[in-house]
């Protein structure tokens, strides 16, 4: 099964369970479904509780927010990540501050889901990355879809915690599989430890080197990691967190300290990024068993160009990946 | 209803060979480009303006070359009607040699001379309205167009720009193409009111246009530019449009019936059923032209960008 059709089939098991549950977005409604299909069959299924809305992202993460604050729990699709810029003053200023700043818990249970990533060719507007830019907001955590996360857990995870919660689903990621029962292909396995999925060749030796990554980065990564374990007999494991933001590096810090060389992989530009923040927090951990500083990799310090060729440039590919751990 | 009828049975008027060539060449370079995506040649995503590409032949024939333009994602037919340079355009959208901006903005993010186009729904009008203020104070009788679809309406910076340009008397012509439908969405299921009611709300000009005569749309859209111009105060030109291609490749879940309706309402067959010999010779004329500029930017390497 691939990660989309997953992933609208644990929103539709969602609103199936709780008659709360409503979702809100651009042209999600059928026959069309989405601009992604992710909400496919939802509105025939579901019918008013699934809303296709004007272009008003501002708006629709507001009114999310408002269903959520009286009692609702609300899903909203922005059509293209890079258009949750419009509804940041609504993330920023009301859903996160709200869960505190009236002296007292208040639950804002709403997700804001963006389809986010380039390699589609949409260009500058229609392919970044912007999860750094959520990063450090109190009241606001960060999650991304991966192949090895079960879609209907998480969702569960990010209600459970009552907070307002960004969902960054990478736009390729959609069309790969899943992967289920410990099995990732013919070289790797993976098991899930606290809210971490640990990608690995090999179980029992220390490995080489530890590659951290959002769920997006998968393809990439596991490529470099076939590379560098066949053509330099060089170990990874991969540690994928469901949750970005905050970080809680605990159920993995065992692996970590195994490892001499660790590497951060992520698909926002240069600059201010998730890395740095991972670095933060692990650095003071882990400065007595790290053979050198914690290795960063991004995307260049660039806008996201149009055509392929130059996009190619830009993105962090599985080369650039292999390149930062034989550094 | 009713309208749409009446609009049908009434005659075209006699339409010069610049402008129905203009219209079919932007017709044609849209074709080409669905079939360059059908063969796998594109890459990425575009919105053709098939339908619509009388519109921009209308407001260009009363733009000055210092006027500003302002697009968004259908912005093919604005750019081509403006600046005749078809091949920069493809090589854009393709990433070959001699893009207009060097392959990096693709069919979405143009910005030639006074040409500027935006993916981002909205975002232009504010924009607009700070260049027509400039050029109010710095030429005045010169002003801002922005074109933008009727789903637009749905962004809070339209209303944003509307109050500002109509309390500081910006020079802004705002030319809505109302093709009933944002992306799969029909206006009726994201817009409540009128886009006449919503002008009205900031005192702003409004007129709406029914005709698919390129002669009639200029001259109608002739005095409120002039009023644009002389009295520096923003209008809204809402032209009634169709939508005769998908939103942007192979994503059309209109029914039958609404293709059908879109189909009529495009103002191709009728000119080629008003107009029988010099539609043929000026399309002929102008697929021509296009399947060799197309051949022409295949051949080209790749668009070379010195990233800063
Ligand atoms: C802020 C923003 N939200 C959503 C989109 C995605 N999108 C691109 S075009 C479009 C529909 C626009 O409809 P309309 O304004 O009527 O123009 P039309 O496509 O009909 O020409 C949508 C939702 C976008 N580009 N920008
Ligand atoms: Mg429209």
């Amino acid at each position: 099964m691939r990660v989309a059709e997953h992933l609208n089939e644990a929103l539709h098991a969602l609103l199936d369970a709780d008659p709360a549950v409503h979702v809100l977005g651009e042209d999600i409604v059928d026959p069309y479904g989405g601009a992604f299909k992710i909400t496919k069959g939802l509105s025939t299924k579901h019918g008013s509780r699934v809303i296709s809305t004007p272009l008003s992202e501002g708006g629709i993460v507001g009114v999310g927010a408002g269903l959520a604050l009286a009692g609702d729990r609300a899903i909203v699709e922005i059509m293209f990540g890079d258009f949750a810029a419009l509804a940041f003053d609504q993330l920023l200023n009301f859903a996160s501050k709200s869960t505190t700043m009236y002296g007292r818990r208040v639950p804002i249970p709403l997700i804001v889901r963006c389809p986010t990533g380039g390699r589609r060719g949409y260009g500058p507007t229609h392919s970044q990355s912007l999860q750094k830019h959520f990063i450090g907001i109190p009241g606001l955590d960060l999650y991304e879809l991966s192949p090895f996360h079960d879609a209907h857990a998480l969702l569960a995870t990010m209600f459970a915690r009552q907070n307002p919660c960004v969902l960054f689903e990478d736009k390729v990621l959609y069309t790969r599989r899943i992967c289920r029962d410990g099995v990732v292909d013919d070289l790797f396995r993976f098991e899930l430890v606290g809210g971490w999925a640990r990608v690995y060749a090999d179980g029992d030796l220390p490995p080489d080197c530890v590659l951290i990554a959002p769920g997006g980065l998968t393809d990439r990564a596991l490529e470099a990691m076939r590379d560098l374990l066949i053509d330099h007999e060089i170990t990874c494991v991969l540690l994928v967190p469901e949750r970005l933001y905050p970080l809680d590096p605990a159920p993995v810090m065992q692996v970590l300290r195994g490892a001499g060389t660790i590497v951060v992989a992520e698909d926002g530009s240069a600059g201010g990024t998730w890395g740095a923040e991972v670095s933060r927090l692990l650095h003071p951990e882990l400065w007595a068993s790290l053979s050198g500083p914690i290795r960063l990799v991004s995307a260049a310090d660039s806008i996201i160009p149009t055509a392929a060729h130059l996009e190619r440039e830009v993105l962090v590919q599985a080369d650039t990946i292999r390149r930062a751990v034989l550094a | 209803m009713i309208g749409a009828i009446q609009e049908r049975v009434r005659a075209l008027t006699p339409v010069a060979d610049a402008d129905l060539g203009r219209m079919l060449r932007i017709r044609h370079f849209e074709r080409a480009l669905l079939r360059l995506f059908e063969r796998g040649q594109l890459n990425g995503t575009t919105h053709t303006c098939l339908g619509q590409e009388h519109v921009p032949v209308a407001v260009s024939g009363l733009l000055d070359p210092d006027d500003y333009v302002f697009s968004n994602h259908r912005g093919h037919g604005h750019f081509l009607a403006r600046h005749d340079e078809p091949h920069a355009l493809l090589a854009e959208i393709m990433g070959r040699a001699g893009a207009v901006c060097n392959g990096v903005g693709g069919s979405q993010h143009v910005y030639h001379e006074r040409f500027l186009s935006t993916g981002v729904q909205g975002e232009s009008l504010p924009v607009a309205v700070g260049v027509a203020l400039r050029l109010k104070r710095v030429t005045p009788g010169r002003l801002a167009c922005a074109y933008i679809g009727d789903g637009t309406w749905g962004e809070g910076s339209v209303y944003e720009a509307l109050n500002m340009a109509q309390l500081w008397r910006a020079p802004l012509l705002v030319v809505v193409e109302h093709n009933r439908i944002a992306q799969s969405t029909p206006t009726t299921a994201q817009l409540s009111g009128s886009i006449a009611g919503r002008a009205a709300g900031f005192g702003v000009l409004h007129h709406r246009i029914e005709s698919v005569d390129v002669n009639v749309i200029r001259a109608e859209l002739a005095p409120l530019a002039a009023v644009v111009r002389s009295e520096f105060r923003p209008v809204v030109a809402e032209i009634a449009v169709h939508r005769a291609g998908p939103h942007s490749k192979g994503d059309d879940t209109r029914t039958p019936e609404e293709l059908r309706e879109a189909a009529e309402g495009d103002w191709h067959p009728r000119y080629a059923e008003a107009f029988p010999e010099q539609f043929a010779r000026l399309d002929e004329e102008q697929r021509a032209f296009i399947a060799r500029m197309v051949d022409d930017v295949l051949i080209r390497p790749a668009s070379e960008w010195e990233r800063p």
